[in-house]
């Protein structure tokens, strides 16, 4: 892979082997993420797709391989890259308001030592209106609903100002009101040339939110545009097996085409 | 819980055992020796004098003054550091670390007094704890991070197994000759009294650079706590705020010490912080009380531990502190058991009696209702339909309507006529309107079927907040005139017959 070729490209592994407790999680995986796509990461429980985040964050350590983030290691370019864990990640009963968790998005910028200034509080709240939550900022998170917790998440990724962003699982359990706010702001995202990398678990939706997808099942199944790579005999090599499943997935390429 | 169970018996058990002559009656005795009261350790139970109890908590005798400002300043220290350490939820990981304390204490001691000293320099026997405490950790997080051995497992062990390597070693020096190691075992449970001048410069000085470390790293501790997988894309050197955060409870376990005990001082680290949760929402706030709980804790009970005979502070402390516990448990504003209750009867009274206002105008707009224009006349309806108009018994609908009258929503109420009073009939009516744009809100927007949107709506209408209704409305404006109140979406099961036959 020549260098200035990665450099343009928000993600790019090569190699990429991921162990726990000396089993492979997933492995060779070899994956570049062009510019400015909304790109879905599919595959069954259990195929690695919340690991292939970490893993290309550092969050967990790699048996071999290399991740680089617009040509360069994930340490030196930690301000391009936004991150939305899993809701169910942290627990939310803790004393903290909404505006202070989108907040913590702003981190890097408040500086060590120093408190959360007005200014800081301000563009949380703007960030939260992005979202549509803007009237729950001073809320105490535990009483907001699934949705709206995810909702600031995704506030607080914002906040990150990111160029790159990975979201795993925005999609799951939030009700349908979210569900489209969160499609309108991946959608301007796109608009703003950003990229997102999105772990989905939904296939009736694949063809409707993404543009370019990435089918795992520990392995790279494929990955490339929507149209090309999210076929049926594809959706069979990555949940192949799995009967019912494969029965949801054909049933959603019927479901994806009709959109189109 | 589990937790605060285990301390209490702990307290008590302290209590019972802890040398009956030293510690606090000491000072008692000391303070008693001017006073009126008789000298010496006080067998019997005697309250002591106003003008000594006035005395110890102004801090105005010398000798408690120095006591109980130290165990203040360490309930300050050890309810911010207490608070994060609760929200990491690694309040058993303190108990580990105090326990693994004790070990070096002793070790301290015996290189020192092998080295001709008396093996009893504070400094050093505190910098002896500090070292095993934080060993003690080191290994708790090795076994868990390189086995498949549980976080609590590994602490368990731990904790035994270093207190056990404390105790073991404390015995052996006991049994050398020439060698006095008294005073080894008040760190153990605790001897406030014993503490001087150097001490308290020590304690106070090493715990204003604590508290300071808590308030200036007070997002980056409160981030760890909250989400460390984002903290650490974002650049947070998790790893070390996680050591620091141990040093720091640490640094308090080994401060207080000498004050409450090593067994007790977990106590001091979490009940404040504990207590502060039951009182507020805001991290900020929950810093400021959980110091501000510790402080009281460490005033009442180191001064109750000098006034009273036999009484040793550091159990005393945690009694004060698990006071405190109890009644913010019981009477906190932001999640007290009592505001708990009170809420939920209150909830349950507003849908009782919502309930209640709803049948009988439906029963009066069933018997009356001509035209969709005209307004509703506020008759009386028969007692029996209203009874079968819901499924209650009869013991609680004439509970609602008792309630209903002393609220003056029923105007009278005998076996056979209920009537509303004005203000009840205004009531019934926006209650009904409320329910029915809920209803006619589930068929329109949510697809659920007429036959079940009664019971659907049934669970939501109770809470619709004023602006809730608004939005109903405008939702709504389109499809029905929300001026009025609309009429029912389904069918009631119920016919306006005097003998409440039901009919299909």
């Amino acid at each position: 892979m020549e260098p200035s070729h990665s450099a343009s490209h928000p993600l790019a592994i090569h190699d990429l082997t991921v162990a726990y407790h000396r089993k492979p999680v997933i492995w060779d995986i070899d994956l570049d993420i062009p510019e400015g796509k909304l790109v879905g990461v599919i595959g069954p429980n259990g195929a690695g797709k919340s690991t292939l985040i970490k893993a290309c964050m550092d969050l967990i350590p790699r048996a071999s391989g290399e991740i680089s983030i617009y040509g360069k290691p994930y340490k030196k370019q930690r301000s391009l890259v936004g991150y939305v864990p899993q809701r169910e990640s942290v627990d939310w009963d803790f004393p903290v308001s909404a505006q202070d968790v989108v907040a913590m998005g702003l981190y890097r910028k408040v500086g060590w030592f120093k408190p959360v200034r007005k200014k800081h509080l301000d563009k949380a709240r703007e960030m939260l209106s992005h979202v549509g939550i803007e009237h729950l900022a001073e809320r105490q998170i535990s009483q907001l609903s699934g949705g709206q917790q995810q909702r600031v998440f995704l506030a607080r990724a914002l906040a990150q100002e990111a160029k790159f962003y990975m979201m795993d699982e925005p999609f799951a359990a939030v009700d349908a009101a979210t569900e489209r706010a969160i499609v309108s702001l991946l959608r301007e995202l796109k608009n703003q040339g950003k990229t997102c990398m999105v772990v989905h678990h939904d296939l009736a939706t694949v063809a409707k939110y993404f543009d370019w997808v990435v089918l795992l099942n520990m392995r790279i199944v494929d990955a490339g545009p929507t149209d090309l790579v999210f076929t049926e005999e594809n959706l069979r090599k990555t949940y192949g097996g799995k009967l019912s499943l494969l029965d949801e997935a054909a049933q959603a390429m019927r479901h994806g085409k009709s959109h189109k | 819980m589990k937790m605060f169970i285990r301390v209490l018996a702990l307290v008590l058990l302290v209590l019972i055992i802890s040398h009956p002559t030293a510690d606090a009656s000491q000072v008692h005795a000391e303070l008693a020796h001017g006073s009126q009261l008789a000298g010496g350790p006080l067998r019997s139970f005697e309250l002591p004098p106003w003008e000594d109890v006035q005395d110890v908590l102004m801090l105005r005798n010398y000798n408690t003054k120095l006591v109980v400002l130290s165990t203040m300043i360490l309930g300050v220290a050890s309810g911010f550091v207490g608070s994060f350490l609760l929200l990491r939820k690694r309040s058993l990981m303190g108990d580990a670390l105090s326990h693994a304390c004790l070990p070096g204490i002793v070790l301290l001691f015996i290189i020192m007094a092998s080295a001709g000293g008396s093996g009893k320099s504070l400094v050093g026997l505190l910098l002896g704890a500090s070292l095993t405490g934080i060993i003690g950790v080191g290994v708790v997080m090795l076994i868990s991070s390189t086995s498949r051995v549980k976080d609590d497992a590994a602490m368990g062990i731990v904790l035994s197994v270093f207190f056990g390597i404390g105790i073991a070693m404390m015995t052996m020096v006991q049994k050398t000759p020439g060698q006095s190691s008294a005073g080894l075992i008040d760190f153990i449970y605790g001897k406030a009294a014993s503490m001087v001048l150097q001490d308290f410069v020590l304690l106070s000085g090493v715990a204003v650079v604590i508290a300071a470390l808590c308030l200036l790293l007070m997002k980056e501790f409160a981030l760890l706590c909250f989400d460390q997988t984002f903290g650490k894309c974002i650049g947070l050197p998790v790893h070390l705020l996680d050591v620091l955060l141990m040093i720091l409870v640490a640094a308090v376990t080994v401060l207080g010490m000498q004050a409450v005990g090593l067994i007790l001082i977990i106590a001091y680290l979490v009940t404040p912080a504990a207590t502060a949760r039951f009182w507020t929402d805001n991290l900020r706030v929950m810093l400021l009380l959980s110091a501000l709980f510790g402080a009281m804790s460490g005033w009442l009970g180191a001064s109750l531990s000098a006034l009273l005979p036999r009484m040793p502070a550091g159990a005393v402390i945690v009694l004060m502190a698990a006071v405190l516990f109890i009644l913010s448990m019981l009477f906190g504003t932001s999640r007290g058991i009592l505001k708990r209750v009170i809420s939920h009867r209150q909830l349950k009274i507003k849908v009782g009696r919502q309930h209640m206002l709803r049948a009988v105008y439906e029963l009066i707009e069933l018997r009356y209702k001509t035209s969709a224009k005209l307004s509703l006349p506020n008759k009386s309806i028969h007692y029996a339909n209203l009874l079968s108009h819901r499924t209650w018994s009869a013991a609680s609908l004439s509970h609602l309507l008792r309630r209903g009258k002393r609220e003056d929503h029923i105007e009278k109420f005998d076996g056979m006529h209920v009537s509303l009073t004005e203000s009840g009939f205004g009531e019934a009516a926006r209650i009904t309107r409320n329910h029915r744009l809920w209803e006619i809100f589930l068929i329109t927007h949510a697809d659920i079927a007429p036959s079940h949107v009664d019971r659907d709506a049934d669970s939501v209408e109770h809470v619709l907040s004023p602006e809730m209704v608004r939005e109903l409305e405008s939702a709504l404006e389109a499809k029905i005139d929300t001026q009025v109140i609309p009429p029912s979406p389904h069918e009631f099961f119920v016919a306006d017959k005097p003998e409440g036959e039901k009919e299909l």
